[in-house]
């Protein structure tokens, strides 16, 4: 039950460094709730990223599993609460707001600058995850084609991480 | 006020405009329905479901939407949820959106929580756990890389890319610092230009 104001202040500061998708905040997300606070290992925030992508709906559902692993339910309720209230109520001013900036020139600078800057804060989670997704050339080789199949064709990716999992208990699998 | 002079005027507006009218239920249910199916991605049903089926929101408005809800903190999703909601019911509507697009993809990583918990340390569980990290890894680069196509204005746009991820991974400045630094550079970067203004849109 102590760990409930820290899944608050934790969850609240990931939620506003989520500039551009969830996976802006994951090198600061393994560095609190790994290394800080304990709630779970690399590897383990890592899989329920990973299975996350397979399941509907925001794609940073998996903090629920952290929030229930350190407070129970109610700290999966208050994890949901602190990541998506702060950046909801945002939104909500900026949806009231909006309008009346159509005008002001610097908002399409603002649009046109955290372009490149949101790209690179994914990026920066890709190679924050990759330190421990990637381990070999089989995974190496997993992550690869999964990126040449989506660049060519269009497929559902949920399907291609689902493929991953078979892959990985066919190649992975102590003999 | 008898209904004779009152129903050609119902009927008018009914056929100028699509219906734009929807009842907070109808509002969760749509969106947790969203939220139930939208695997791979939301965007897409996003788009099928408010444009497409409901017509709550047109194309342009669709693309205004998303637009502002990627230069905001949060994901596209919940983002969209409250612009949409706001633009239906208020701020009731945003909450009924938002609370719809959460639910079933919560619940079911509230189980996947526990059972992984469970049994996260068997082979066989460990061994499919490894490729779809891996499998992941590739989907991330696959956004960037749709990303780079679509949002860059220019060239030099990389910079600021590279520029963010050393910041991030190699001097390990944390989110912040780098969204301040590098964010505040590209912003003014791309400040408005006098040809802009005399020009119009571009």
């Amino acid at each position: 039950m102590s760990e409930i104001p820290a899944l608050i202040r934790v969850f609240a500061y990931l939620s506003l460094l989520t500039v551009g998708g969830g996976m802006a905040a994951f090198p600061e997300m393994k560095i609190l709730t790994v290394e800080v606070h304990k709630w779970l290992t690399f590897p383990q925030l890592i899989h329920l990223y990973s299975v996350g992508q397979m399941a509907p709906g925001p794609n940073m559902m998996m903090i629920v599993a952290i929030g229930q692993w350190a407070g129970g339910l109610l700290g999966a309720l208050i994890v949901l609460i602190a990541f998506f209230g702060p950046t909801a109520l945002l939104a909500f001013i900026v949806a009231r707001g909006w309008k009346k900036l159509e005008k002001w020139p610097w908002r399409t600078s603002i649009q046109q600058g955290l372009a490149p800057v949101s790209i690179g804060l994914l990026l920066a989670g890709c190679f924050t995850m990759a330190k421990g997704a990637i381990t070999g050339v089989e995974t190496a080789a997993i992550a690869v084609g999964v990126l040449l199949i989506l660049m060519q064709y269009k497929i559902n990716p949920a399907l291609l991480v689902l493929a991953g999992a078979v892959i990985g208990v066919l190649s992975f699998m102590p003999k | 006020m008898s209904d004779a002079a009152l129903n050609p005027t119902v009927e008018a507006l009914h056929a100028a405009a699509p219906v734009t009218q929807a009842s907070i239920a109808q509002i969760f249910l749509e969106f947790l329905i969203i939220g139930a199916t939208s695997f791979g991605g939301v965007v897409p049903y996003l788009r099928g479901s408010l444009v497409t089926k409901r017509h709550w929101v047109d194309d342009k408005e669709f693309v205004e939407m998303l637009s502002i809800s990627q230069s905001l903190p949060g994901l596209n999703a919940t983002n969209m949820a409250i612009l949409v909601g706001e633009k239906l019911r208020g701020a009731v509507g945003s909450i009924a959106a938002i609370i719809g697009i959460c639910l079933p993809g919560a619940v079911l990583m509230y189980i996947v929580g526990i059972f992984y918990r469970i049994h996260g340390d068997h082979v066989w569980i460990t061994a499919a756990l490894k490729g779809v990290a891996a499998a992941a890894v590739g989907l991330i680069l696959s956004t960037v890389v749709s990303m780079s196509k679509k949002s860059l204005s220019g060239k030099f746009d990389f910079v600021f890319i590279a520029l963010t991820v050393i910041a991030v991974n190699r001097l390990h400045l944390g989110v912040p610092r780098t969204l301040i630094a590098v964010g505040l550079l590209a912003i003014l970067f791309h400040r408005p230009r006098k040809e802009q203004k005399e020009g119009g849109a571009q």
